[in-house]
This record gives structure tokens, sequence and C-alpha cells, in this order.
């Protein structure tokens, strides 16, 4: 696998800024979190279109409510887990019911927060924003994807949930490739089962389970879902059709994400294909290495592989 | 054409008015936040009737002054007010809650002409108020944003979280009131989540702030003038002593009248006793 030159988040700040120069409306909106963001780099070219509102992320959501109002497009930033379940209110009233326009980036979502331990792990913020209305969910698992996506946001309208693995510099697609918003992207080619998953850790555990299945005469399709909402249905009905089995795997817990929103498709549209949700059982997370808790939580290639000889004749 | 009421006597009476158009209109839908609304009266006719730059026919233009109703369930104060200052028909207002309706009990800004923020989970106004306030500022744009907030609302911390915000920003074109009326859903603010210095708190968020009496035209006047006139960056806060269910016999002063239900035989009530005091009942 391919390294990029920047990671996740200066990757983030170069394409903002670079959007910045043609579009005024663009804002960033911190918690005391810059350091954490990469945004600095931001804030030296742009510092009047910079808001570092404090450790208040309630406050900071609604600002950035008021600014949508008076012609403004911010994106705000806090860790997932305080993007997302802290102020999930917030989001729906002064955001979505308001019918204003907002980016949310959560950083670290899932296990990626590992070492600070069960507060910070976000293993339910997709099933959160997924179960508020009109809500656009992105998880982008390279640098390449993520300027691809951070680019359409402006041109759309409406709430945004953008989960960013920010130190992250695993490189999965060519330089300059384009993934337009709700249209899954086929990562790997295969026949005999579908891995359908999105985020840089479980899309690099996919494809290492893919190659191990490989070995083994089997041809795993993984196809990185990385718009969570609106989810592709066509692209998990093709797999149902074409694949003998289909398995999902996110970095998340397996209520309202990835592994929900493909089990409502496959279910109201009468697929019977064998089917496995992997991903965080029903409980918190806990302090530990991203290594560590995916085995625990079976996130991992192995969890995939077990799926795999479960569910295939 | 923005009728400008410039007589005290004058601009009480608009406050009578907005304050009969609520109960009626609350009556309409069986019911409302009736206590909270008839405290905001005064305040709403100052408003509308004399200190804000609007213009209903133009309600896009950018230098406008602009309202956050953050205690967002007393929407029918509100309404009343935009009725008879010509953002929509008067009549409609006894359309309050009907389904499908324009007239929601709490604000929504993509339903109601002249609404300029949704509001209704309470402390959240107080935050895209900031927001708008700051916005104006970077557009260099002219115009006040007038934040009004309960003051059981105060209980929330994100209004404190937009003081610390509004300070440090230099927000000196947000205006924030508080609707002091001393009673909160359960009861006495002193007695579930007391206050006591509300115009102290404020300040020492670093506000200039002062209290008037909620329901003197005059004094509220006054005090949105003298705050205006001062640009210093420093946001402002007026906190008005008001009196829960003010304006009406059968609530002003009374304890249980955050929201009641509104009768035939109350509404005739409130019809004799509103025209005793000059309003032409319609």
């Amino acid at each position: 696998m391919k390294e990029y030159a920047t990671d996740m988040r200066t990757a983030m700040a170069d394409t903002l800024t670079e959007l910045c120069r043609n579009d005024e409306r663009i804002l960033w909106l911190d918690s005391d979190l810059m350091a954490s963001s990469g945004m600095n780099k931001f804030r030296s070219a742009f510092p009047e279109r910079t808001i570092n509102c404090g450790i208040q992320e309630a406050n900071m959501l609604g600002v950035a409510a008021g600014l949508s109002e008076e012609g403004f497009f911010p994106f705000v930033h806090s860790f997932a887990a305080f993007a997302s379940r802290r102020i999930a209110d917030q989001i729906f009233v002064s955001g979505i019911y308001a019918k204003q326009n907002i980016c949310i980036v959560g950083s670290d979502p899932g296990i990626s927060a590992g070492p600070n331990g069960g507060t910070h792990i976000s293993l339910e913020d997709i099933g959160i924003l997924r179960s508020l209305p009109g809500t656009i969910i992105l998880e982008p698992c390279d640098p390449v994807q993520l300027k691809s996506v951070l680019r359409q946001i402006p041109q759309r309208t409406g709430v945004f949930y953008l989960r960013l693995m920010r130190k992250s510099k695993d490189q999965f697609y060519p330089d300059g490739t384009e993934f337009p918003i709700g249209k899954a992207s086929l990562i790997r080619q295969g026949s005999d089962i579908t891995i359908i998953t999105c985020g840089t850790v479980c899309i690099k555990e996919a494809l290492k389970a893919a190659e191990a299945l490989e070995e083994k005469g089997i041809h795993a399709r993984v196809i990185d879902m990385f718009t969570i909402k609106p989810l592709d249905q066509a692209a998990v009905l093709q797999a149902a059709s074409e694949t003998k089995a289909v398995i999902t795997l996110e970095n998340h817990n397996i209520f309202n994400g990835l592994g929900s929103a493909v089990a409502e498709v496959l279910a109201e549209n009468r697929c019977s294909v064998p089917f496995r949700r992997l991903g965080a059982p029903d409980r918190a997370g806990e302090v530990g290495t991203a290594d560590y808790l995916m085995s625990k939580f079976s996130m991992d290639a192995q969890a995939v592989l077990a799926a795999a000889a479960e569910l295939l004749p | 054409m923005v009728t400008r009421y410039e007589d005290s006597a004058q601009l009480q009476q608009f406050a009578d008015r907005i304050r009969f158009h609520s109960i009626k209109a609350m009556h309409a839908s069986r019911g409302g936040h009736v206590g909270g609304v008839l405290s905001l009266c005064e305040l709403m006719a100052v408003l509308y009737g004399s200190v804000m730059n609007y213009d209903p026919a133009d309600p896009d233009s950018p230098d406008r002054d602009k309202v956050v109703l953050s205690k967002g369930h007393c929407g029918p104060a509100l309404y009343s007010a935009l009725a008879l200052s010509g953002f929509f028909p008067q009549e409609e207002l006894t359309t309050l809650n009907r389904n499908g309706g324009r007239l929601p009990s709490h604000c929504d800004m993509n339903k109601t002409p002249g609404i300029d923020m949704t509001t209704g989970s309470l402390g959240q106004g107080a935050s895209t108020a900031a927001g708008m306030a700051l916005g104006k500022k970077m557009k260099k744009r002219k115009g006040n944003i007038f934040l009004i907030l309960g003051d059981g609302e105060l209980n929330e911390g994100q209004v404190w979280e937009m003081a610390m915000f509004a300070k440090h920003h230099q927000l000196d074109n947000l205006i924030v009131f508080v609707d002091w009326n001393h009673q909160q859903l359960d009861g006495y603010t002193s007695d579930i989540c007391r206050l006591d210095n509300i115009e102290g708190m404020f300040s020492a968020f670093g506000f200039e702030a002062v209290t008037v009496n909620g329901h003197d035209v005059d004094a509220i006047r006054i005090a949105v003038k003298n705050v205006l006139s001062d640009k210093n960056g420093i946001p402002k806060c007026i906190v008005l002593d008001t009196v829960k269910g003010k304006g009406w016999s059968l609530t002003e002063g009374k304890t249980g009248i955050h929201h009641i239900a509104i009768t035939d035989e109350m509404m005739e009530e409130a019809k004799q006793e509103f025209a005793e005091k000059g309003v032409v009942i319609e």
C-alpha cells in the first residue's frame, strides 16, 4: 500500500485553503482543537475565516448555524464523540431543522480514539447522525478521497457529518481520483463474496481479508461505501445478486451504522443472500490500541475470515 | 411601510393589542404558554413599534435588524407583533398550531414570515444569535441581533458558553434581553434553580448590563436606544423585570400559568377586559 505525501488532516487543511480562495462562504470553526485538526495551516492563510470557539461544542454548532444564516458555509470540528453524541440536539434544531448549511468534522472516529479510552471512543456517532433527517454522512478512507469529497460539500446544501482519521497517510486510490458523493467505490473486484466497508482502518482490514481469501481461491469483492447516507442501494443489490454472501465491516457498533443500512436494503428487496454485520457489539469502548480493540470488537481481517467461512458453503 | 409609535401611550396601546391578539391566537389553539407570552408584550411593542430597523416588504434586506426569540415557546407574542406590523394577515393568528399551518407554538424561520431563527430547544437561540451577530460583523453589515432569553432558560449552560463567546468576539451588535418574569414551568425560579442577580451574572461575563421595568415601554425604549448608541465592542444585556401573565387579570402574577387552556368563557372575559383598555376587538 502506498503512503500519501501528507496525512489526512494536512490534506484537509490544504483542500479547504484552496477552496477558500474562491469561495467566500467557507469558514473553519474549532473547539480548542486546532492543533489536533491540523488546521493551523488554514488559519495562517485565512485568519479572518477561522474561529476557535474554545471548549464549547454546543455553542460552536449554534454559532455555525447563525453564520450559515448570514450566508457562510461553516465547517466545524471536534473529536467524533463530541461532534455527534454531545451535541445531537444542536445539530438537529439549530442545524437541520433550521435548514442551515454546516459540515461537521468528527475526528478520530471509533476505535481510533482508543488511547483516550471509552469516553472518547465513538461507536455510535453514525447511528446518531443517520437517524437525524436529511444528513449526509461521509467517511473517506484516504487523502485522495477526502479531497474529492471536501470539494463537493460546499456545492451542496444541508448538514454533513464527515468522519476523519486525521493522522493516517494510507493511500488506497491514485492521485486525482474523483468520488461522487452517494456512489460507492469498488475498490476490489470479486465474484464469490462481498465485503462492504468504509474508512481507513476497515478498508485496510477488508483488503487484508480479501487477499487471504484469494489464497484459498475465494474471490472477494470489496466495496468502499464512503457515503454511508444516502446509501448506494444499487451497489448493495448488485453485490447481493452477483456474489454468494455479503459481510459489512465498520469501525462502529452494529446498531444503525453501515451494517444496519445495508441490512435494510437487503431485507426490503427480498435478498436472501447470506449476510453478516461486523462491528462492535452492544457495549462501550475501552482504552487500548487500535489493533487490540479491532480484534476485541470483531472488526479485523480475522473476523472477516471467520464470517466468510460461516457464510460460504 | 412600517408604523412607528413615538408616543408612549400609543406604544402601550400597541403592546395591549399584541397582548390581546396573543390571547386570541392561543384561545384558537385551545391554550398555550400564556404566562411567558404575556410578559413579553411591552418588549415586542418597543422592538417592532419603535426601535427596530425592518421592512416587511423587504425581509431579505442584509442590513436590517433581526430578532431571535430563544424562549421559542412564546411564539404567539412575536407572531402578533409581526402580524400587526404587516408581515402576514392578522386573521392568520388564529391558525396557531393548526395542522399544516405556518404558526407553530415554537418559532420556525422556515414556516413563518418575519421569523429570523428557528428556536424551541432552550439555550440554542443564544448561540445562533451570536453566530448571526458575528456573521453581520464579518460581512460588515449594519443591523443588530436582538436575542430574547427567558429567565428559566438561563439554567441552560449553552447560554453562558455564548456569553463568553460574545464577549471575546466583541459582539456589540448583539443585544440580549432577559425576560425576568421570576417563574419557570414548575414554579418560581428562586425555588428551582436560583438566579438572584441576572444583571450581575451578565456583567461578570463581560456584558454591559442594566435592569429596567419590562412593562414600562419608555424604560425599555430608552434602554435600547442607549445600548444602540454605544458601539464600544461590548455586548449588551437588558434585564426586563416582568410579571408572568402580565396584563390579563386571569393570569397576572399567578402561579401555574406557564401553559394553560383558554376556554371560550375566558376568551369572552378577555374581550371585555381589553375593550375597556381601548383595544379594538375584531
